[in-house]
């Protein structure tokens, strides 16, 4: 059997890189640190690479089955005899597929920032941090157990955070980082209780013995416990929580459109291709235990998933900021990804749902990368995410106007482009198990045609904006990753996937449903893209009088159905104002009160009593003889008796 | 050779040194040199203790030495260590080590200062070492009685006040703790045979559960006064508000931990069956420090503040666990009480040299230091993920063993008891970014802050100390835990022997 021990390398050499570039780069040149941490990363990908190759065509397979391989593994820390976190690597299909996804898109966001970051203050910094989030990441994904997923789950989101904040000065991204921190940070509360749960009732963290179908653990936890479900389903409703939160799932999903805030690569990289894919992976990796022992929890993700990606790109149709659009539009695709994990069954080719999954994250790294790094490209030459303020720009970026273009095929579905396959196999397993899944999902497929082909009108045609310095192309730092981009995203289609990724590690044959799935997905796909070119394509009144005739929906959507406002409720007035003030205020009043009181009541009475020892000869005198008689009576009456 | 008691001989010496120093640089070089042999001797001892264990060396308490001291009533002076107090020792030194450098700058009568800051010091040290309790309890009024001096004269704001009010709750803690002591030992022979103060000893009798009953909520109270628990806790913000800044680093670094340390030794270990009955009670009190300290951070505007009720929260924490009484739960409790240590004095030593450039404490009228002195920004940043329980650091590692510990428990009120501890992460979390960005990010708000200073090679020195201590327990902590729950063993073995 081949070794993958070098694996451990992957991980470690981010790390390394973070801890080099982050101590020492306010010593070097900028680009010195760029260099280093680009090359970093290239060496990552080698590696992985090379991993996938080693693992689908140079392992061997038991009973067809690709194996999990513990490629490393070692004890962190001890809790009890049976519960013990280790560290260590767990190569198997869908780690390795994430790696590939990671390291790319790492890459190619790498060398995209040297261009795009040349002459921002904390240029060494700003390569640091991607180091500390490629690192993370990369831990997080190939987690031997649930409690290094975890540890490396907050590793992530504090590298977001850094990220989100990387203009620190500004108030607006330290706001915005914040939000998602907490956020995250509320939805890892579930995750964790959901840990909690989990091992206490199956007495291991370890991914191999937990999702084993014919293990221990998944026998357990079954019956009634709470609620009409088990304890074994709502721990897994718990942890699908935490996934919620980092996928910006509804309804913890306030945090993404904010975290736009940060520098557009970082966008691509975390808020679009790999973190806030982390929760799908993560019912993914848990999936033979959501789908044998708690159906009902794979339920609520499909229906959480099914909702959100019809809300946010309902949303996506009324934004102005580009960014914001694309934010949208990625919560919705994760959407898309979530549905698919929550239709699927285990096993052969019920766990259709489960391949289509991962295909669509993998499909959906390449092209909405390309997205944002397009949009960045755009903001980088009119300095302004705005699409109210573009237009014409066609002529004036050719490069990211043909990749934007390619991208926005992609995602809205266009046949023989990557993402028709992947939505596709969706499509069809939610066919197959839901129809009123299927219907939204494919309602929200027109959509998305509408909303990308709005924002692409809007920014290459429409009018014929005039701008203060004409715009360039962006330098070949910036264009080379949006063509090798373009070019995945075209062709990672034709990759037999489920070859490669199943729901039981055994490959099956996958074929496209012309009728009654990728025709009627086709068609609403077009419908959206003709009807944002009726629109959009040239200047026109008509779509503020559609946007007038729906004022209410339109306003609504348009303030994204209001839900800032409620969490800054619940935040700001309920937390600060109905619960901690008046916490401090008993503090100072009540309980400190009461001491201080104490301490007063003493005073009080010494000041008192003091005056009984006034150094007076005659009252001492006058109380020593009042007391004797005093006393001479009562032992008089006393003894009279 | 006595190793312990030159824990207690080295301070001695040191202040013996300033005494006889001649100006203020002597001062300060004599504390550091005093302190760094005693850091030295601390790390040794770590390594001196693991070589023993790998040796074999299966007795309780190691490096033993034992003197008669005062015959008619058998009060010896009697020291050894374990795993947990060489855990403590180690943690007492790195904060002191720290805390002399970020008292680099006292210029207000500073032989005395250092001479009572190291006094204190001896206190701790002491306390660590003994097996006796009536020397703990002497050792633990040394540590109690120079903090009255160094916040009422190097104090700042309303510090006669702050300091009396200090002094008094924690004496009103020694009296309790004295009675229970004195409970204790009265009944350390229900057999007969000579009473005595000696831990070990105590530990292998029964005293009766009357006793226990009423014993156990003197002592546990009169400790958990000094460790902030709830009610009694209100010396802590009005205290470390006024103490100057290594005073705040050591009394909530190390002095705190003192209360934690002495409940298990002495409540737990000694009186476990009224423990294990009256448990509930603290436990509930606990879980309210845990949350409650939370909130009362949120709305706080003085740094100091903030970090006061922040050490209530952590601080209940390490009471919660304590009370879970099994294995993996007070294993989290002394790791919290190490990382809690170690954290706290950063953030009060970089409150301290933020204070020293600003002059104000008040997150509102701060903003973008970040931009004017990054190594102090990144540093409080560091503090404050360690707070929140960041993966990698060291408050997440005890955190977490507390969480799992007591969720060990199977009935529905440790359960929900520890979901409330749990839920305190996220309360932790919004009070440290609010403290993060109000001070660091953003525009510079004041134009004076424009051009401060950053850290200087002291203060420098301080800060990394305390990181490096941080991070090592966070990325590798599995030979400090094991150190500690091997050295639980007897605890847990007791307490199994009593609970049906």
């Amino acid at each position: 059997m081949t070794s993958f021990s070098f694996t451990v390398l992957i991980v470690l050499i981010p790390l390394f890189v973070f801890l080099f570039v982050g101590l020492l780069g306010h010593k070097m040149k900028p680009i010195v640190s760029g260099i280093i941490g680009t090359s970093g990363l290239a060496i990552a990908a080698i590696l992985s690479y090379f991993t996938a190759y080693q693992y689908f065509f140079n392992t061997e397979k038991i009973g067809g089955a690709y194996q999990k391989i513990l490629a490393f593994n070692t004890v962190w820390l001890q809790f009890t005899d049976k519960l013990h976190i280790d560290m260590g690597v767990l190569i198997d299909p869908i780690s390795v597929m994430m790696l590939i996804v990671i390291t790319t898109v790492s890459l190619m966001v790498h060398i995209y920032s040297i261009g795009y970051m040349k002459g921002e203050k904390g240029f060494a910094r700003f390569f640091a941090f991607l180091s500390l989030f490629s690192f993370s990441m990369l831990g997080l994904v190939l987690a031997t157990n649930i409690f290094q997923m975890y540890i490396f789950w907050e590793l992530v989101g504090v590298s977001s955070f850094l990220l989100i904040g990387f203009y620190y000065t500004k108030p607006s991204a330290v706001s915005a980082s914040k939000k998602a921190f907490i956020v995250t940070r509320f939805a890892d509360l579930g995750f964790l209780i959901g840990i909690l749960i989990l091992s206490f009732n199956t007495g291991t963290f370890d991914f191999i013995s937990l999702t084993n179908v014919n293990g221990a653990a998944i026998a357990t936890g079954s019956g009634i416990a709470f609620l009409g479900l088990s304890t074994m389903t709502w721990s897994l409703i718990l942890v699908f929580m935490g996934g919620a939160g980092k996928s910006a799932m509804f309804p913890l999903h306030i945090w993404l459109p904010d975290a736009m805030e940060g520098p557009t690569p970082v966008s691509a990289l975390i808020h679009a291709a790999t973190m806030v894919v982390a929760g799908v992976y993560l019912v993914a990796r848990l999936f033979p235990v959501y789908a044998i022992s708690a159906p009902d929890g794979l339920m609520v993700v499909a229906y959480v998933g099914s909702f959100s990606s019809l809300f946010a790109a309902v949303i996506a149709c009324t934004q102005y900021d580009i960014k914001r659009v694309l934010a949208y539009s990625t919560m919705s695709q994760i959407g898309y990804m979530m549905v698919a994990l929550g239709v699927s069954g285990y096993g052969g080719h019920e766990g259709l749902g489960y391949m289509a999954s991962m295909f669509h994250l993998f499909t959906h790294a390449m092209f909405k990368a390309l997205l944002f790094l397009g949009a960045g490209a755009i903001i980088h030459s009119v300095h302004t995410n705005l699409m109210t303020e573009m237009g014409g720009l066609r002529k004036h970026l050719p490069i990211t106007h043909i990749t934007f273009l390619i991208a926005c095929l992609t995602i809205a579905g266009v046949p023989f482009l990557s993402a028709f396959f992947s939505k596709d196999e969706i499509l069809t397993a939610a066919y197959h198990s839901n129809k009123l899944i299927f219907v939204v999902q494919l309602f929200v497929a027109g959509l998305t045609a509408f909303y990308m082909f709005r924002l692409y009108f809007r920014i290459f045609w429409n009018k014929d904006t005039h701008y203060h310095h004409t715009p360039h192309e962006a330098p070949l730092t910036m264009t080379f990753p949006l063509i090798f981009l373009a070019i995945a995203s075209i062709f990672s289609g034709y990759i037999p996937f489920s070859e490669f990724v199943s729901s039981d590690s055994l490959p099956f044959e996958t074929e496209i449903e012309w009728w009654p799935i990728a025709i009627p997905s086709i068609i609403v796909g077009l419908l959206g893209i003709s009807l944002a070119y009726i629109l959009y394509k040239k200047e026109s009144t008509l779509p503020h009088r559609i946007a007038s005739s729906v004022k209410f929906f339109y306003t609504s959507a348009f303030n994204k159905f209001y839900f800032d406002e409620i969490y800054m409720f619940v935040t700001k007035k309920i937390i600060f104002n109905y619960i901690s003030r008046p916490v401090a205020w008993f503090d100072r009043h009540i309980v400190d009160g009461f001491m201080n009181s104490l301490a007063w009541i003493t005073n009080v009475t010494s000041v008192k009593i003091k005056g009984f020892q006034s150094g007076q000869l005659q009252q001492y005198a006058f109380v020593f003889i009042s007391g004797a008689i005093l006393l001479g009576i009562l032992f008089i009456y006393l003894f009279s008796i | 050779m006595d190793i312990l008691s030159f824990l207690v001989i080295i301070p001695v010496l040191t202040v013996l040194g300033i005494i006889i120093a001649k100006d203020p640089k002597h001062t300060r070089i004599i504390s550091a040199i005093g302190m760094g042999l005693q850091l030295i001797l601390a790390a040794y001892l770590v390594f001196a203790y693991l070589g023993e264990r790998n040796a074999g060396n299966i007795a309780e308490m190691l490096f033993r030495q034992d003197y008669m001291w005062y015959a008619n009533l058998n009060i010896h002076y009697s020291v050894g260590v374990d795993g947990i107090s060489v855990a403590m020792i180690a943690l007492t030194a790195v904060v002191v080590f720290a805390g002399i450098f970020a008292s680099w700058k006292v210029d207000f009568l500073p032989k005395e200062f250092f001479i009572s800051l190291i006094l204190l010091s001896t206190g701790v040290f002491g306390f660590f070492i003994s097996l006796d309790l009536f020397t703990m309890f002497l050792f633990y009024e040394i540590a109690v009685i120079p903090m009255y001096l160094l916040i009422g004269i190097w104090g700042s704001g309303p510090k006669e006040y702050a300091a009396m009010k200090l002094t008094l709750m924690l004496m009103g803690g020694s009296a309790l703790l004295l009675v229970g002591i004195l409970g204790i030992y009265t009944n350390s022979a229900p057999d007969g045979g000579a009473l005595t103060f000696n831990i070990l000893e105590i530990a292998k009798v029964h005293i009766p559960i009357e006793a226990q009953r009423l014993f156990f909520p003197m002592t546990f109270i009169g400790f958990g006064i000094l460790g902030a628990l709830f009610p009694f806790h209100t010396w802590s913000p009005d205290g470390h508000a006024s103490a100057p800044t290594a005073v705040s680093m050591l009394h909530a670094g190390v002095l705190m931990k003192l209360g934690g340390y002495g409940a298990f030794r002495v409540a737990i270990f000694l009186l476990p069956d009224a423990a294990q009955e009256l448990s509930w009670i603290f436990i509930i009190l606990t879980s309210i420090s845990v949350v409650y300290g939370a909130f009362g951070a949120i709305v706080q505007k003085d740094l100091k503040y903030i970090n006061a009720y922040s050490s209530v929260s952590h601080c209940g924490l390490v009471l919660f666990a304590v009370l879970m009484m099994n294995k993996t739960a007070m294993d989290g409790a002394i790791l919290q009480m190490i990382s809690h240590g170690l954290m706290t004095a950063l953030f009060f030593a970089l409150i301290g040299m933020i204070y020293g450039r600003t002059h104000t404490r008040m997150i509102n009228e701060m903003g973008g230091l970040m931009k004017v002195m990054p190594f102090l920004g990144v540093a409080y940043v560091i503090a404050g993920l360690a707070s929140l329980g960041l993966p990698g650091l060291s408050g997440f590692v005890a955190e977490m063993t507390i969480f799992f510990g007591a969720f060990q428990h199977t009935d529905v009120f440790h359960r929900v008891v520890t979901i409330v501890a749990v839920s305190s992460i996220v309360i932790t979390a919004v009070y440290i970014l609010r403290v993060v960005g109000a001070l660091l990010f953003g525009p510079i708000k004041n134009p004076h802050f424009e051009h401060l200073e950053d850290a200087k090679w002291f203060e420098k020195l301080s800060t990394v100390t305390l990181i490096l201590a941080i991070a090592a327990i966070g990325i590798a902590p599995l030979w400090l835990s094991n150190m500690i729950g091997t050295s639980l063993q007897p605890i847990i073995d007791k307490l199994s022997m009593i609970i049906p």
